[in-house]
């Protein structure tokens, strides 16, 4: 068996999930208590946006994770459908919900930013729009996941949502570059260095360490609960066969 | 095993065609994707519409104010063209001279845009007041000029 089978099999992912979970849920914790202490009070205001720079704290984390959640459920539905691993496609779908909030936070919150900054607080350049189909892709999903009686079902015709939607992810990515966009183009992640001070900096990178470990935490516990929920089921039918 | 590999290269090519659909999609609506024309879009290609958006910086030293007070005259460009803006309302709090904007609107016979909305556009840097000071008292003021 491949380390990749091992990392699949549920009963193996019941023990080693036990040990990452409170490692995740602490550094989780940790990361964003002092990231947030950091950026809300300990770093400077911004010589264009003055204190209003301190909601980037709270959103490009959010964004960037929106994107992450996103690509790991296409490939966790790669996964499930070439592998045909089970846990990959329960994987797919404790994600969903986690990606879809950290979608809705980066939309409310760049809502917040715009309109003191841009005065208006919608637009519908190319980033915003298409930041607004991802967090209808998540609804889509998870909505496809749980139209079918037979959980099997559902979670194929999902699976191949989430892959076709995968299609949006470089588009929000680069929206920004390709097209004249209101949105400005990335700081951080640039070829010539982040066009960002360090003191902003260290408190953005802790934030996106803390949203990044609590994300992992809640899918975890999420897909903890449902592979004990899909062993309940099991027992059950095994009983009503036996009586 | 067999199975499994012509399932990953049926996904694979799919996937590649998706894309490939997906690009030929936005390649083709390229132009309604474009948030604003630049002064230079408009010069080469005209107006796209009786009302459009247009991008650029605020011309340093261009701001005027109308004696009313409400009225704003200022030059938008793109260091190559140029096109004169008049507005009357509530500017956002990020405009300023070298700064970059959009304005909403329409263009007369004469070339002037009268904007019915302002939007200021952030570039993508961040940095203390102190350090933007700093900066610019030692000549390495690189900001504003350009986006």
């Amino acid at each position: 068996m491949s380390w990749w089978h091992r990392l699949a099999s549920p009963t193996r992912f019941m023990s080693y999930s036990a040990w990452v979970l409170p490692i995740a849920g602490w550094l989780a914790a940790g990361c964003i208590g002092v990231g947030l202490a950091l950026g809300l009070f300990a770093s400077p205001a911004d010589y264009q946006q003055g204190e209003t720079v301190r909601i980037m704290y709270v959103h490009v984390p959010a964004a960037w994770m929106a994107l992450f959640c996103y690509s790991a459920m296409a490939a966790s539905s790669a996964g499930y459908l070439i592998w045909k691993q089970p846990l990959a496609e329960l994987a797919t779908r404790a994600t969903a919900p986690v990606g879809a909030c950290f979608t809705a936070i980066a939309l409310v919150s760049g809502s917040l930013w715009g309109q003191p900054m841009w005065g208006t607080w919608w637009v519908w350049d190319a980033r915003l729009t298409s930041a607004l189909v991802l967090f209808f892709l998540y609804l889509g999903y998870m909505a496809l996941a749980e139209a079918f009686d037979d959980p099997t079902r559902g979670g194929k015709a999902a699976s191949i949502l989430a892959l076709v939607g995968f299609v949006n992810v470089p588009i929000v990515k680069f929206s920004v570059d390709w097209w004249n966009t209101l949105h400005q183009p990335a700081s951080v992640v640039k070829l010539d260095g982040p066009a960002i001070d360090p003191a902003m900096l260290v408190p953005l990178l802790l934030m996106a360490a803390g949203f990044t470990f609590y994300a992992v935490a809640v899918v975890i516990l999420r897909l903890r609960a449902m592979v004990l929920e899909r062993k309940i089921q099991a027992l059950q039918r095994q009983l009503a066969e036996a009586r | 095993m067999k199975r499994k590999h012509r399932r990953f290269l049926a996904l694979l090519g799919s996937m590649t065609l998706l894309g490939l659909a997906a690009a030929l999609i936005l390649g083709a609506f390229e132009d309604n994707l474009l948030f604003f024309y630049t002064p230079t879009q408009l010069a080469e290609k005209g107006p796209p519409g009786a009302r459009f958006r247009l991008g650029g910086l605020v011309e340093e030293g261009s701001v005027a104010k109308d004696a009313n007070g409400l009225t704003v005259r200022f030059r938008v460009t793109d260091l190559t063209n140029v096109v004169p803006v008049v507005y009357t309302g509530v500017l956002p709090d990020l405009f300023r001279e070298g700064q970059g904007v959009v304005v909403e609107g329409e263009i007369d016979g004469a070339g002037l845009f009268a904007a019915a909305a302002v939007l200021a556009k952030h570039d993508e840097n961040y940095m203390p007041k102190d350090v933007a000071e700093a900066l610019k008292a030692s000549g390495e003021w690189r900001g504003e000029e350009a986006e």
